[in-house]
């Protein structure tokens, strides 16, 4: 009996959690517009998520294009068929690897740094400094900072996949000898706009929930060294989660 | 608004924090222009009147009325109208860390003003120079001392020219040179720009030097109310006891715990 009052209880803790995000994220949306007309702020927060995460994006994304090149190659090599590599990786990368690691390495670089940093400005009274000088924090710290993450995360998922797809043509081509017109000609064969905009709705849906889980648990961090750290941690892992199930979902809606 | 009434006025205050009772029927009453001191011991509440007063947080019954505006009637939109006639001074200073020493004092000025940068400049400028720190004007939070920071704060909230500046412990980690300077600052602004003050702090030897009038609470409620050197000689042991700095007396030494021996005597397992 305890057992299932415990189960109801977490059960309704969790929605209580669910309906609070989802009335920050509304909060954040209706604050949207007004932080876009000082794009300068918003720009900024692009090059913090976005710029400053390009080395750690390239360096996977390479590293996960050949592998993907020498797995395809070893797959498709029994049934004669290496020449479809091009293509296997490309829609491999595009529609799912490109947004979701992209999401998930997003979520340990930028997500760590927006929930610490604004876990330790509500720790050092900047955020209730800034509402004592009538300035709302949402509308000047954390909208930008969303904004951002979700500009920022579709381009980093564009470079991701397209780095990738040199990687696994490095490779397929150079290393195993894969005919490279093939490789370039199927790939553009078969590559249709449909699979391209499902990887830019994947990376958008996962900027959105990375950027929500970062700025919320930062914003709402306990003000404490071991609250932020807890902040940092959740983000990390609440966002592998979310970005997990919700790519199961948009694939189902698409396929 | 007449000079002569209050610019803050509390009545009946009642607040609580998780059921544990933080001011009960709370009286207090502010005048204009003077130096305010709110004393107690810790715990007793300083920094969240504070908080109540700039309405950061919601009385649980009573009245609050700041420059003639009841709080508890404000929305959130015209709360930071009131808000920008004050100014506060937060306890580690709260620069924002991103910003230069320059860019913090500019901060209020480009968010709520739409004034050239050649005014922003000599207004920030001006206000450095008046808090001594013209020359850090380039420097970083990080590359300040603790003094230092807190010597920003105040430039930038004075920056929009406030009727009412709020200190919470400014007195707190800083070196006899620092204090000595903050000391200064704190009388010569409100004389020189006319403004109201309130100091928290429980440094009683500091605050009965600058202030006009001292508020102690304990308990929840004012136990003493007059000028500096009238509390010196307040006819109540709370007072004497907090005054004087002693160890025991109303406020007791102890936390309320066993008995000393019988739990000396009892096996570990039974605490």
């Amino acid at each position: 009996m305890n057992a299932l009052r415990e189960l109801w209880q977490s059960l309704t803790d969790s929605l209580e959690k669910l309906g609070a995000v989802i009335q920050f994220l509304l909060r954040l949306i209706a604050n949207s517009p007004r932080a876009l007309m000082r794009f300068d702020l918003i720009s900024q927060q692009i090059f913090n998520c976005g710029a400053l995460s390009l080395v750690i994006i390239m360096l996977s994304g390479v590293f996960v294009g050949m592998v993907l090149g020498l797995q395809g190659y070893d797959l498709l090599q029994r049934f004669g068929s290496e020449e479809a590599l091009g293509e296997a990786a490309a829609i491999g990368l595009v529609k799912e690897l490109g947004p979701v690691v992209t999401a998930l390495l997003f979520a340990g670089r930028a997500g760590t740094a927006l929930a610490s940093e604004l876990g330790l400005m509500r720790a050092t009274d900047q955020i209730s400094a800034m509402e004592m000088m009538a300035v709302d924090p949402i509308q000047r710290v954390v909208v930008p900072r969303f904004l951002g993450g979700v500009i920022a995360m579709p381009l980093l998922a564009a470079v991701f996949s397209v780095i990738g797809i040199f990687g696994a043509q490095l490779v397929g081509v150079q290393f195993k000898g894969v005919d490279a017109g093939s490789f370039w000609s199927q790939m553009r064969a078969s590559v249709t706009l449909a699979d391209v905009n499902m990887g830019i709705v994947k990376s958008l849906v996962f900027g959105v929930a990375c950027s929500l889980i970062a700025v919320y648990q930062g914003y709402y961090a306990t003000p404490t060294a071991e609250g932020v750290g807890r902040a940092t941690t959740y983000t990390v892992v609440t966002s592998a989660v979310v970005i997990l199930f919700l790519d199961y979902l948009i694939t189902a809606a698409f396929l | 608004m007449n000079q002569a009434s209050p610019i803050v006025e509390i009545r009946n205050l009642d607040y609580a924090v998780s059921n544990r009772p933080i001011f009960v029927g709370l009286d207090i009453e502010i005048q204009r222009g003077l130096i305010t001191a709110v004393m107690g011991p810790s715990g007793t509440g300083k920094t969240t009147l504070l908080r109540l007063i700039t309405g950061q947080v919601q009385a649980d019954s009573g009245s609050i009325e700041v420059a003639g505006e009841n709080l508890r009637a404000l929305s959130r939109a015209k709360l930071y109208v009131l808000r920008r006639r004050m100014g506060m001074l937060f306890q580690n200073g709260a620069l924002l860390t991103d910003l230069s020493v320059f860019e913090n004092v500019a901060f209020p000025l480009r968010e709520h003003t739409n004034l050239s940068e050649r005014l922003i400049r000599q207004l920030v400028l001006t206000k450095l120079q008046a808090v001594g720190l013209r020359g850090a004007a380039e420097m970083m939070p990080a590359e300040l001392s603790g003094g230092m920071s807190r010597r920003v704060a105040l430039a930038r909230a004075i920056v929009m020219d406030p009727e009412l500046l709020i200190y919470d412990e400014p007195f707190v980690g800083l070196d006899p040179i620092s204090l000595g300077v903050i000391l200064r600052l704190i009388r010569r602004l409100n004389d020189t720009l006319g403004i109201t003050s309130i100091v928290v702090s429980h440094d009683v030897k500091e605050i009965s030097s600058v202030a006009d009038q001292v508020f102690l609470l304990s308990g929840g409620k004012v136990v003493a109310h007059g000028t500096p050197s009238e509390l010196k000689s307040y006819p109540s042991e709370t007072v004497k006891q907090f005054v004087g700095g002693l160890a025991d007396g109303p406020v007791p030494f102890h936390f309320p715990a066993p008995d000393y021996f019988g739990e000396l005597l009892s096996r570990s397992g039974d605490l």
